[in-house]
Formats: structure tokens, sequence, C-alpha cells
């Protein structure tokens, strides 16, 4: 039978070290001892930017398996030297959110619930329906006779979250479809 | 060398990143959505869940020195971090530390919810929380300052409203401060709880304020005293008093037996 | 700035440390107002009276900055004979056309001006046609530098504020002529050689009826008291979305291609040589217009784009009008429109009038919403305000709608624009779950797609899509586009090799280059992706300038030539910025220069110059064609050129200043799903309404409600209102209250706070409602949305909607779910003139917006 070692029991170590009371190291537990920040894990800092407002606060992304640890200022940069806003510390929880969909999501005409479906199909049913629109509703002339070479029928509206080449893809998209009715939350 | 928090209420702009920066890092849920109706706090106090809140008080009279005709006072709360800390004296298995950083530190996995430490803490800091009974409330970013990182919220407060340091360096950090704002006409200014001086109760804060009004507008104690700081006095009176008793029974013992004697 | 940009806030916070004085201007006691040194409390839509009066003060003071004035500004120039300002007309300029309903004719402009063919604000064809006029040929008009002449600008502008006293602002603006007096002391005492006073703004100036009109006042003031082109001066918009800048730059908008080259016009421009006549310059740095559009062209058709076919310019669908968004939306709603594209927006909660933008998607045949989560406007099938009072339900909408998962930033390469230009670049850090990409990866595909699906076609009309550049290299399994791929198109290259180019100065006119935004060309120069640059920030790091890049060419402090005087000195040592440097004969200084590196101070351009040689040595503002900052704008504003007064759509007053009433130019949709109350003192609507932003939310929500950590921050829709306005109307803190507009109500919980106070116009008071407006029937945290009050109408130069100042009631209780009001006309107590007689043709396409009303009288 092993005889435990008494040296090792608190009492004898908080009259060895002093803290007699046994508020300090003597009452630490291997979790604490060994406790580190998550962000030691990571196996990638990424640089980012803030998504939410337009001040453009630095922030690093870290990421371990292909999973966000957290989301956190940039000190490198001098714009916002670190800091965050709540909006922007509270980044991990928009891209993490379990509320994100993940499937494409279709709804039919006079349909009372959501159906799933492909994302290969989904976007081959809106070409196909901006193909449909545009086709029938185009107007090559307006009736002064200008040439015009655009459909009304088509409207789009983006966020200003996402970036200047999605914007610059989609206009130039657009422009050759001759679709014109195309805003932006910069006018809202 | 202790770390802490000097909090200047002066340049706090309510925008609660500290309070988000905090959940973030120490992954805490919501506390539920609840419209109080209290200015523009909703969270209420600190909690087991919330462990940095701003508070907002509305004082129908301006900051001297500002034109304003009103004013708005925020300022972010925390746990103290108190050289004598209730939490940690009351503390009777262990799970209350002090670390090497000074901080006061609740370990999760030696905690069995017993919630002496609730009643030891006089700014009512310390909570359990609803679900598994446990004590929680800020670590101080125990984790990340061992990493040699900042705290999650004085990183992300954007005018350093929080500061974080070594307690002597924000200490006079913190004096220039003030000074500075009695020049510029901001003579209400004061730091609370900086040292064992001006708050014998607890010894001085590890994180300490500087504000511009009572302490109770900002919902802080004026005078707080940590139960355990009168612990030695008590033993003391308690020894005193069980000598005393101990004495009168003797002497009455003594007084009785000559007095049965002389009858 | 500490509400809605906290972070940016630290650098104003920094400055107060170092001694700046804080002034905040607002119609509500905000987070920013509580850290301010004085804090103006405004009634909403009056910010004109007030930034005129610190004109007129400085003026009639001579507090202004007079060798800037003289020689920045276009202060001396003789105006022409026939110009009549708002002064003269009550309210209107000449120029007014009133079966037109808006301004037309040459009157405005300086005196012997040589006018081309489609001079100075040549008749419009349309609302749309308000892209800046380039064309007159303005550098050999009359000046007198002394600024006396009657007809000079500066005695113009003198006259023209001259009503604008600090009594007026008490009685306009609710501000007292102490406080006013304070203020314009502050300002010019920290303008001047040493010191520089800079303005911020954002949406509180933009969303009203006269909203540029605003940001040009302060433009004004800026320019007299030398602020501009300054270290701390300027004026600042906070922009509101991570690159809300780059999609105006690179815009998602119907007036502009890339670059703020105006989308064509079916009347004015039918072919691209008449196009480029119309757009380029006879001076300054828009004479360069030529080279912008051939290469976007080059960039957009490739080798379909030959100087033979115009380089495709017939390709590009022209405008005939307003296809902004609340026209589009009431096009919709009309039945016009069949599909409709919304991506990361969410109209329902965060555009005006809901219940009008929910009719407009009720009419769709098919709706594509790309978003994180199923927001309200994915949603309006399944609820809302109407399938609660039973008016509809899923079962009768025929709307086909797609909801496609979108990507987060930290899940896709891209680079976002942010308030101050500067564009940096966020880096893929994980992989999109499920079936969420980018819109990048959307936008691409889409393309192919219709490309495949018209490449058969032999219809002339297909031609564009079958000649589309549209080759981006593809990575990861989910066939991603290259990101820097098309950064790299939008820098330039050379066409012949593929070869990057430096910047914008390497365009040509003849097809040898493509860009796909001019302005930021550069950003991939030497194939090196310079918005990913990201070196630390140190203490002596003063601009940043190898932090991400600042279009135009990595400058940071736009027309910083301004910040050294004529002879190219700085103004101080204190204000040292860019400077001629005599050693070396060319401008150095901390920042990129923005001016002919090469080109000394004293360069005058002779009468016979071309191109950028007409900009002369003392000319920072070099993209105007005079060179000269504008006091007073001769063309390109469609509502006079010079701010002018007029009162909100709805209004508790008359207006004090002139009998014109409102904005003479506004846009309004005059329809019975957009009722507005009576113009002046409805008594059904007597209290003003503002809306805002809370720190804690953004926008409509969609980024915001569906996360605990801030959704328990600011759980519920909430109304800011005095004690004094609880009192006489029952409201108790924290109990429920409807809120009620000309269009809908609404119901909020209560907030009575000190921090709302009744605005006094001299006798008069006038209580004021704040209402934030982020919430909606979907997310974490629900309530009713704000935008449901709020009108369709908007400001002439941007069609932005005025959401910032409009009349409403408030009373007790919660709202009856089986009534709604703004239900028809018959509400109304009568259809009231907004303003007199109405213009009745103005030429407004397809799109049924209402003519404005001119002035009685003179004009019709």
């Amino acid at each position: 039978m092993k005889l435990p070692n008494f040296t090792d029991w608190p009492v004898f170590k908080q009259i060895r070290s002093g803290d007699l009371h046994a508020l300090g190291d003597n009452a630490m537990s291997e979790r604490t001892r060994t406790l580190e920040a998550r962000t030691r894990k990571a196996d990638r800092v990424v640089k980012s930017v803030c998504p939410y407002c337009a001040v453009g606060c630095g922030q690093l992304v870290y990421v371990k398996d292909g999973r966000i640890l957290d989301i956190e200022g940039d000190p490198d940069s001098p714009i916002s030297r670190g800091c965050l806003c709540p909006k922007g510390s509270a980044t991990f929880q928009l891209v993490t959110n379990s509320h994100r969909v993940t499937n494409v999501l279709y709804r039919r005409p006079f349909a009372t619930e959501w159906e799933v479906i492909p994302l290969d199909q989904a976007m081959e049913m809106v070409a196909q329906r901006i193909k449909d629109s545009r086709d029938h509703n185009w107007e090559a002339n307006t009736d002064a006779g200008d040439a015009v070479n655009r459909t009304l029928s088509i409207a789009h509206l983006g966020g200003a979250t996402w970036d200047n080449e999605e914007n610059y893809l989609l206009k130039k998209l657009y422009c050759a479809l001759g679709i014109v009715q195309v805003e932006n939350q910069a006018r809202i | 060398m202790p770390t802490g928090f000097f909090t200047d209420t002066t340049v706090c702009i309510g925008c609660k990143a500290c309070e988000v920066a905090c959940k973030q890092w120490n992954q805490l849920p919501d506390d539920g959505y609840h419209f109080t109706g209290m200015s523009f706090d909703n969270t209420m106090h600190l909690g087991a869940s919330t462990w940095r809140h701003v508070s907002f008080t509305e004082r129908p009279v301006p900051l001297s020195g500002a034109d304003t005709g009103f004013s708005w006072l925020m300022a972010s709360d925390v746990c103290k971090h108190c050289a004598r800390a209730g939490c940690l004296e009351n503390c009777p298995t262990g799970a209350i530390v002090r670390t090497e950083f000074g901080s006061v530190y609740v370990q999760p996995d030696i905690c069995n919810g017993c919630g002496y430490c609730v009643s030891g803490c006089p700014f009512g800091v310390i909570d359990r929380n609803h679900d598994d009974g446990r004590a929680w409330k800020c670590t101080l970013c125990y984790d990340r300052q061992k990493a040699e990182l900042e705290p999650a919220c004085a990183k992300a407060c954007p005018t350093d409203s929080i500061q974080f340091g070594e307690v002597e360096e924000l200490k006079q950090r913190a004096r220039k401060r003030v000074e500075e704002l009695h020049e510029n006409g901001v003579k209400e200014a004061y730091l609370y709880g900086a040292d064992a001086a001006s708050q014998p109760g607890t010894g001085g804060l590890n994180a300490f304020f500087l504000l511009v009004d009572k302490p109770e507008v900002y919902n802080l104690p004026p005078d707080p005293e940590v139960p355990t700081i009168r612990g030695n006095q008590s033993w003391k009176a308690a020894g005193f008093a069980a000598v005393g008793v101990a004495a009168a029974a003797l002497l009455s013992a003594l007084i009785g037996r000559t007095a049965k004697n002389e009858s | 700035m500490a509400e809605a940009h906290p972070v940016g806030f630290q650098w104003v916070m920094e400055a107060k440390r170092r001694g700046a004085t804080i002034i905040h201007v607002d119609p509500r006691f905000s987070r920013t107002s509580a850290v301010s040194n004085i804090f103006v409390p405004i009634r909403a839509g009056t910010d004109i009276v007030f930034l005129g009066a610190l004109i007129s003060y400085v003026i009639e003071n001579e507090k202004y900055f007079k060798e800037y004035v003289v020689s920045y500004t276009n202060a001396s120039a003789i105006l022409r004979e026939d110009y009549q300002d708002a002064e003269d007309l009550d309210g209107l300029f000449s120029g007014w056309a009133s079966e037109n309903g808006q301004y037309e004719g040459p009157t405005w402009h300086y005196e012997d001006v040589e006018l081309h063919e489609h001079g100075a604000h040549r008749t419009s064809e349309s609302d749309a046609e308000r892209s800046a006029l380039f064309g007159p040929r303005v550098k050999a008009h009359a000046t007198d530098r002394t600024l006396q002449h009657p007809r000079c600008v500066f005695q113009v502008l003198k006259r023209h504020f001259a009503r604008y006293t600090p009594q007026m602002v008490e009685e306009v603006c609710g501000v007292s002529p102490d406080q006013f007096y304070k203020i314009a002391e502050h300002l010019c005492r920290n303008s001047g050689r040493e010191w520089t006073t800079a303005f911020c703004y954002s949406v509180g100036w933009t969303q009203h009826s006269a909203g540029p009109q605003f940001i040009r006042a302060a433009g004004i003031l800026q320019l007299l008291m030398g602020n501009m082109g300054r270290p701390g001066g300027g004026i600042l918009a906070l922009r509101g979305h991570a690159t809300i800048q780059g999609s105006t730059d690179i815009p998602t908008l119907f007036n502009l291609l890339p670059g703020y080259l105006p989308m064509p016009k079916a009347r004015a421009d039918k072919s691209l040589i008449e196009y480029l006549h119309n757009y380029t310059a006879w001076s300054g740095w828009w004479t360069e217009f030529p080279k912008y559009m051939v290469s976007l062209l080059k960039a957009w058709f490739g080798d379909a784009a030959r100087r033979e076919n115009d380089f495709c310019f017939d390709y590009l669908p022209k405008i005939t009008g307003d296809h902004s968004h609340m026209t589009t939306v009431v096009n919709m709603a009309d039945g016009d429109v069949e599909g409709y594209l919304v991506m990361g927006q969410n109209p329902v909660v965060g555009s005006p009038n809901a219940g009008l933008q929910r009719k407009g998607l009720r009419n769709l045949k098919w709706l594509v919403v790309r978003d994180f989560y199923l927001i309200e406007t994915a949603e309006f099938w399944k609820d809302s305000p109407e399938h609660e009072r039973g008016e509809v339900s899923a079962e009768t909408i025929g709307t086909e709608v797609f909801f496609f998962p979108a990507a987060t930033h930290v899940e896709k390469d891209g680079s976002f624009t942010q308030t101050q230009r500067v564009v940096q670049w966020h880096h893929e850090a994980i992989t999109p779950p499920g079936d969420a990409r980018s819109e990048l990866h959307f936008a691409y595909h889409l393309g192919k797609r219709l490309k495949e699906l018209y490449a058969s076609s032999t219809d002339p009309k297909d031609r564009p899509i079958q000649d589309l550049a549209w080759d981006y290299s593809l990575h990861s399994k989910r066939q991603e586009p290259s990101a820097e791929a098309v950064i790299a198109e939008i820098n330039g290259y050379t066409v012949a090799d593929r070869k990057p180019v430096n910047g914008f100065v390497d365009l040509k006119h003849d097809g040898s280059t493509a860009c796909g935004c001019w302005i930021y060309s550069g950003i991939y120069a030497g194939g090196v992706n310079r918005a990913a640059n990201k070196k630390p920030a140190t203490d002596h790091y003063l601009y940043g300038h190898d932090w991400g890049f600042a279009w135009p060419s990595n400058r940071r402090i736009l027309y910083n030539r301004a910040a050294a005087d004529p002879q190219g000195r700085p103004w101080s040592d204190r204000k040292k910025l860019v400077w001629w440097d005599e050693a070396s004969q060319k401008w150095t200084g901390y920042d990129e220069p923005d001016f002919m590196k090469p080109v000394p101070p004293s360069y005058r351009a002779p009468e016979d110059a071309e191109g950028i040689e007409t900009i002369s040595g003392d000319d920072p503002f070099l993209l105007q064609p005079d060179g000269k900052g504008w006091l007073f704008a001769p063309t390109g504003l469609q509502d006079g050129p010079l701010p002018t007064h007029y009162e909100p759509f709805e209004s508790p007053i008359a207006n004090p200043l002139y009998g014109q009433q409102c904005n003479p130019g506004r846009l309004e949709y005059d329809r019975s799903d957009n009722q507005l109350a009576r113009p002046i003192s409805d008594p059904r609507f007597p209290y003003v309404i503002t809306t805002y932003r809370l720190t804690e939310h953004h926008t409509s929500g969609a980024m915001s409600r569906w996360l605990s950590w801030l959704a328990e921050l600011q759980p519920s829709m909430f109304c800011e209102i005095s004690p004094e306005l609880a009192r006489e109307k029952g409201l108790q803190n924290g109990d429920w209250a409807v809120v009620s507009t000309a269009r809908a109500e609404i119901e909020t919980r209560i907030l009575v706070t000190d921090r709302m106070q009744p605005v006094k116009m001299g006798r008069r008071r006038v209580h004021q409602i704040g209402m934030p407006y982020h919430w909606g029937n979907r997310g974490l945290v629900t309530g009713d949305s704000t935008n449901e009050l709020i009108a369709f109408g908007a400001d002439p130069n941007a069609s932005i909607q005025e959401s910032k100042a409009l009349m409403g009631d408030i009373r007790a209780g919660r709202r009856d779910r089986h009534k709604g009001i703004a239900k028809g006309r018959e509400n109304a107590p009568e259809n009231e003139l907004r303003d007199l007689p109405i213009a009745r043709h103005r030429p407004a396409g397809r799109h049924n917006v209402r003519a404005p009303f001119s002035k009685q009288g003179d004009q019709t």
C-alpha cells in the first residue's frame, strides 16, 4: 500500500508557503494552473475588417480546424488601434450563429412554407427567371424613339456590407443585361 | 505585480463594447431580453453572465465645465478584485483564489455553489448561475493575462475609459487624470477605491474608478466593507468575551462559594 | 458619432483630451452629447438656418480667411446680370420653369462664360439629369478680387444669408442667440492659419428634402474659414456601412457607372461622342473623362469594344428619369416590376413606408433574397401588419421567393472602403457553411449561366451579355471567383499585355487600356494588392499610408494643395501638410500631394491651354472646372445654387423666411398609399418625429437582432419623449404608446427622459419624439418598425428620403391589430397642397413621380 505523502497535504503546503489561509497557489486546481487563452491554440490568425459601420476597424480572426475560435480587434490598425464597438465585438456571434440558414430555400407562389432546394437548381431557376422577365419586357426604344436597350421589369437592391468586387461584378452584369433599376443602401 | 483596471468614467461613451467583448471572450450567455425603461441600461447589474456592466445615470445638471445643460453619466462596472476580497475570504472550499496577477479568480471546477461568497461581496458582484448554481464573476481575463494579453474589455474600449495595467502605475495615471480634470474645472472628479486609506473596508481595489458624483449615483456603496475584514477583531472580541464570560463565571462561582461559606 | 461610430469617436475623444472643443448639434441628447463640451438641441430639419446664420456671422464680422477665400474659392467670380436670388423671388431662384417643375437655363452662371450646346444646367430631360455638368468653359469668366462687385459671389452670398440671423435661428431652430454666439465664436477662434475646425455629419443631414444643401452649407462655411484640404479640417461624412463608400465609388446605383461617370441618358447621350461631349470638361481634371469611360468599356466588353463600334457604348442601357429605390418600389406596387434581387438589404424594415415596400413585394412575380438569416424581407409573405389585419395571407400572395444563404466577411476575400476612402482587404478565414456563398460567387455564376442561356441567340439585344468580358479565375471546390482578379480589373491594365497600370494617369482613350474604376486605379499597381497592405500602426505613422489604399492615389486628405498658401508655403508650421519644394521643384509633404507634382504654384494656365494644363498652380480644387471651391454652385444642383431653408414636407410652422414652404425641386410620391400630413401644422400630427440609430444595433437589425449579445442590450422598440410631453399625454416610462403619422401607426415602449426637451422657438414650443428604427417581426427581439411611419418623398439631388423630420402623434396604449391607418384619402381632412400651384408636366419618364409645386404668381 502506498502511503500518502503528507507533505503534499494542503495544510503543510500552506504552512510551508506562508499562505496560511490558502487563498492563493495552494488552492489552485490543475485546470487553473494549466489554463491558457484559447487563441493560443489557433492554427491561423487571419486579418479582417469589421463588417458593420464604415469606420473600418481591423479584426483578427483566430481559426482552428476550420472553425472560428475568436474575433477581436487588430491592434495594428491605425484606424481602430485594436478597439471594437459592441457590434464589432459581437461579430463572432454574427458568423457562428445557429440561426444562420445554410440551405437555399424556395417558396412557391401562394405556398405557406419554405422548401429546401439545391443551390445549383436555384441558380438555374433564377437565371431562367431573369431571362424570361428580360425577354418579355425588353425596351429597345422609348416612345420618343430614343434607344434605351433595357428592361424595367427587373430591379436590384443591395446592401453595403458586401465587397467592392461584388458591387463591381453585379453592376457590370446588370448593365450587360439592360437592368437599370440598380440601387444600394448608399441611397437609403 | 498586481494588475487591474482603472475605469475613467468621464470618457465613457456608454457604447457597451466592454459588455460584449467580455461575453465574447468568455462565451457567456445573454441575460434575457428585458426592456427596463432605465435609460439605456437593459442588463441592469453585474451577474453570473454579465461581468462588465455599463450604468447610465441621467442628471438634470451639467458636468462642471460643460455646456450641455444636462449630463448623462455612464460608467462600466466590474469586479473590483479587492485587496481584501470578501468572496475569497468567505469561500469555504478553496474555489476562489488570488492569482499571481493579484486578481480574484473563481475556479469553476472546484466551486460547489454554496453561495457563501455572494454574501461576502459588499458590491454585489459575484453571483450564482441559475442553471448549475456555481458562482461566477470577472476573472480579470486570467487566461488572457497568462498569455500576456490585455483583458478583452479594456482592449475593446474605444475611448480608453477602461485602462488595464499594473495597479501602482494605474494609480499614478489616475491621480494625474484627476489633477488634469480639476485644472479643467471638473472639481468633482475623484478616485473611488484607489487605496486602502480611502477605502479601508476593502483594503483598496485593484479595479478602481474615477467618478464625478457620489458613489451611490453609480450604484456603488459609499463605504464598502468586506465582512471578513473585521474577522480578527471579531475573533478578538469573541476571545475577550469568552475570557470575560469565563472570568465572570469563575468570579460568580467564587463569590457564590464565599457567600455560601460565609453563610 | 459616439452613438453610431464609437471606435471612430476615439479620435474625437483624443482631440478633446488635447484641448479641442466638441460641439454637438442634434435634436436629442445622445451619447455624443454626453461627452461634448457644448450640446445644441435643434429642431429637426432646420440646419440650413443654423449654418446659414454662421455663414452670415462670419461674413458680417469679417472673420473669414481672406487670402484663402480670394485665392481658392469662387468668391470673386461675377455672376450674370439675369441671376435672381431666393431673396428676390421669395424662396425661388431665377430659372424656375414651373411647367416642368425644375430650374432651367443658364442664369446661375458666371458672367462671360462661354456656354456650349449643352451648357450650364441645360434643360434636363429628366430628374436624373443631375450629375455635375462639366460643360462650360469657365476659366475665362470675369472676377473681382476685391470682392466688392455687387454681383460677385461673395456679395451675393452675403445678401442671400443676411436674413439668417441669430434671431431667425431662435425662431426656426429653437437655439438661443446666446448659444449661437458662443458657437460662432468657437468656430472662428478655431479656424485660420494656425487652427482648423472639422465638421462631421451623417444621415442626420442627408435624409431631408434639402439634404445635399445642408452639406453644401457646411461646405460654404468651411471654405470661408479656410478649413478645406487642410489637416484637422474638412467635412467628414460618417458613412454607416462597411463599404457604403465603396458601393458609391463602384456603385450599384442607377445613375452612376464606376468612378462617378454618369449613366448615359436616352435623350442626351445617344452615342459615345455625344456622351463624352456632354461630360468632358473644358478645363480641370474632368478633361480626362474620355480616358476613364473608354477604359471602362474596354474592361466590360473586352475585345468586342473597338473604336469602330464606339467601344460598345450602345450596349449600355440608358436611363430616362429617376430610377431610384423609392421610384422602383412604387412601380413595383403598381405591378410594373416582375423580378427583384435583394442582397444584404432588408427594405421592409430599413426603407421608408414599410407598408408600401411590402405592397411592392407582394406584386412581384419573383424575388431573390440573399442574407444570413430569414429576415423580414425574406418572409414578408408569411407575416406582416397586413396579415394581422386580415388583408392578406400567404395563400393570396403569388410572389415566388428564393432565399440564398450568404457568406460572411470572414468566409470570403474582398475589400471594403471605409468612411475616409481607405480600401481595406479582408481575407477568407473559413469556408462558408452549407450552401452559403459570397455575392461574388452568385454574380459570377449567374452571369455564366445567363451567358449560356443566351449563347445561341441572334437577337441584337443579347449581344451585350454575349460579349461581356467574364473571365475570372476560380478557386476552391465551390468554384469561388478570385476577388483579386476582380480588383486587378478595377485597377486597370494595358490591353496588349494585361499588365496592371500604375494609376489613372496611365489610362488612354484609344482603347489600349482597360480600367474598371478609374479612381481606384493604382490599388493593384505592380501586381500588388495595396488594399491588403497592413503595416502596423506606430506613433510616428501620421496618415497611415501603408495601411490599405486610399483612393485616389493613396491620398489621405483630398484637395491638400489648399494646405499651402498660393505661393506653395504651408499656411503655418502647425498645420503643415503639403508644400512646394523649391529645391526639387515639386510638390511634397506628409501626404500624397493632390496636385500635378511638377506644376509650380506660379504656373498660370494660358488662354489656349487644354486638358490638365488648364489647372493653374493656385487651383487646389482641381476637379472643378475653375479649380476653385464653390461658395456658389453655378451648375450641378437641382434646387438652387445656394442652400436655402425650406421646411420639411411636414412641418409645425410656415417657413418664416420665404413664401416657398418646401423645397421646390423635391420628389413627391402622391399616392393614396403614401399619404402626407398637411404641410403646415396639421392638428392631427402636432409633434416632430426624428429617427436615429443606436450603438447596439445595425440599421434594420438584420445583423444585430439575431445576436443575443446585442439583442439583450436593446431588446425593445422604444421612443424617447420629454417629461413634459409625458405629462401632457399621460404617458408612463416603460409603458406602451402608439405613435402615428399619416402613413401608419406603430406601438413602442416609452422612455421618458430629460434628454428630450421641447424646442423653444421664440414663444412657440414644439415637442420632438425620438425614435430608433431597428426592429421588425423577425429575430431574437422584435418590435414594430419605425419605417412604417415614414413617407416616400425625397430631395432632388440624391433622391434620398426625408426620414429625419416628420410630423406625428403619440398616445398611450397598444396598437389596434385589426386596424391600419393610411387606408385611403378619406382619412385626410382635405387634400391640401404643399405649396401653391402645381407644375403639371414634369418630365418624369414612366415613373409617376409627382411634379412639385411652384410658388404662386410670378413664375407661372
